[in-house]
């Protein structure tokens, strides 16, 4: 038996676990499901293929940051595509669920996220094809970490990114005084207004920190596995899954069961069978709603 | 000099449906204003209403001479207006500090270090409980808690929804008190309150609010002694049999 799943658990893990930050934070403060989340995902990871391509276009093609297989053109594609992800959730926001909000009835912001969800879907479809696309055709060769474990360069870069951002996630929303806005008004809109909290520059500040984790993630599976139109949606009930066993509004619960959910699909594949994986967030996800709805770091208030 | 007044103030939940319906007060800057009335009556819902929680229909409130009836909420504190609601008044997964410092943090200019030590300088208990989580204090201590975020901005008004209700008779005298310090530091406060004995013990003026409007008005002590009123409205007769 090889303990090779753990890594990859770990990996697959850091993906969802980023991508559950954005829908974590968009159930808390905005109070929805956004089903586009895992689209904007997907939008990121196009993004900064186009960025990629116009880069090498203009300046010619960049040599890799040897040992990995992309270099500087990637990492500044990545944040352009996280600008763009944000640009999008900001108009969708402005176009559709701001208006929807205002009614007050969840479910059909729910209902328009999921309109939204197929609108971008296809929209990607259309411009790029449902073939997958690849940010490089670099090889790369994994590296022996004992116990049958192999690593590769680019595996070691993309952990070490996920960190950096979760990690610069926690500090702003504990330390920044947007980021206490942003708590703040999870807990009690109506108070976080008295207090004197713009509650529009709070909503702004959500989309675009959940879109841009998200980017970046995107931008992670396209570097490690494949850029296709319909990887956000695969990686949606994972990333809910992870959201909700989490605990609704706590970034280290999101990504903490980010880690679980990955290893677990990773467990279910190894010792069970590939056809079983996308089950095991389902199966995740209806545990924790029976037995522990708050979640892992869920608080119910006295 | 009046610092805050309501001129026939109409406002209500749902279009329609006013419960405050023409509410006109007025306060001076350092009275302590007293609210009162039956259950029902729109007091908090008029306090609610200035303080941007509740739309405004028709009109209007003036804060210093400026008229702030459309000023979303968000933006009075700014203007000096602060409010604490009755429930629900701190933030229970922030600490004690984080609350505060979320307060003062909406003045960018203002220093903060120095307007956490001056809070904990009035309000001790809440020093020593600093780190705690809000949601862990108990009624008493959150009341002074949300009095202390209210008062770490320096409002020049502060309105208080009935800050008494739940609380052991120690602390409504703890808090009663408090106020009364709060009031000798310039702060003009207005205050809603079911327990009319202790509001008007330390009130200048009050206001009766009956079905939405303001029925009487006079100093505090008169309210308290006039029968009529205090039969009809603040359950003196009750207490006395």
């Amino acid at each position: 038996m090889t303990l090779q799943f753990l890594l990859d658990g770990v990996i697959s893990g850091a993906m969802i676990g980023l991508g559950a930050i954005g829908i974590t934070l968009t159930y808390s403060i905005l109070r929805f499901s956004n089903f586009a989340h895992g689209d904007l995902m997907a939008w990121g990871a196009y993004a900064a293929l186009v960025a990629v391509g116009a880069i090498g276009s203009l300046f010619g093609g960049a040599a890799p940051i040897l040992p990995l297989s992309f270099g500087l053109p990637l990492i500044l594609s990545t944040l352009l595509a996280m600008a763009v992800a944000s640009a999008i959730a900001l108009a969708l926001d402005w176009l559709l669920f701001a208006r929807l909000r205002a009614r007050g009835q969840a479910i059909i912001v729910v209902m328009a996220s999921f309109g939204a969800s197929m609108a971008l879907r296809n929209l990607l479809e259309f411009l790029f094809t449902s073939s997958p696309a690849y940010y490089s055709n670099a090889l790369q060769i994994a590296k022996p970490l004992g116990l049958g474990i192999r690593i590769t360069p680019d595996q070691v870069a993309l952990l070490a990114m996920t960190l950096a951002l979760v990690t610069a996630m926690h500090l702003y929303l504990t330390r920044s005084q947007r980021g206490r806005e942003m708590r703040a008004y999870a807990q009690n809109p109506a108070l976080a207004r008295v207090v004197g909290i713009d509650t529009r520059a709070v909503i702004r500040a959500t989309w675009i920190v959940g879109a841009s984790l998200a980017a970046a993630a995107g931008v992670m599976v396209g570097v490690l596995v494949q850029i296709r139109p319909l990887m956000g949606l695969d990686l949606l009930l994972p990333m809910f899954a992870a959201a909700i066993l989490g605990g609704i509004g706590s970034v280290p619960g999101a990504v903490l069961a980010g880690l679980i959910i990955g290893l677990s699909e990773a467990a279910a594949v190894q010792f069970i069978g590939a056809e079983w994986r996308a089950g095991v967030s389902f199966v995740i996800l209806m545990a924790v709603l029976l037995v522990r709805p708050t979640g892992l770091f869920g608080v119910t208030e006295r | 000099m009046t610092i805050l007044s309501t001129r026939n103030l109409v406002a209500g939940y749902e279009p329609g449906l006013a419960i405050v319906r023409g509410a006109s007060i007025n306060v001076a800057a350092g009275e302590i204003v007293v609210i009162l009335g039956p259950n029902g009556a729109g007091k908090s819902s008029l306090i609610k209403a200035i303080a941007g929680l509740v739309p405004i229909s028709e009109g209007s409130v003036t804060l210093e001479g400026r008229d702030i009836t459309a000023l979303p909420a968000h933006r009075k504190i700014r203007e000096g207006l602060a409010f604490v609601p009755q429930t629900e008044n701190v933030f229970p997964r922030m600490s004690v500090e984080e609350n505060l410092r979320l307060s003062i943090g909406i003045f960018p200019e203002r220093n903060v270090a120095q307007g956490i030590e001056e809070t904990y300088a009035l309000f001790p208990d809440l020093a020593r409980q600093s780190r705690l989580l809000a949601g862990s204090l108990s009624g008493g201590q959150r009341q002074m808690l949300a009095a202390a975020r209210a008062l770490i901005v320096k409002p020049r008004v502060l309105m208080l929804d009935e800050p008494s209700a739940g609380l052991s008779p120690k602390f409504v005298e703890q808090v009663f008190a408090r106020l009364q310090e709060v009031r000798a530091t310039g702060v003009t406060i207005v205050l809603v309150e079911q327990n009319a004995r202790a509001a008007l013990s330390i009130g200048d003026r009050a206001y009766v609010l009956v079905e939405g409007r303001d029925a009487h008005e006079g100093p505090a002590r008169s309210l308290w002694d006039d029968p009529l009123i205090a039969e009809l409205y603040l359950g003196k007769r009750k207490e006395a049999s």
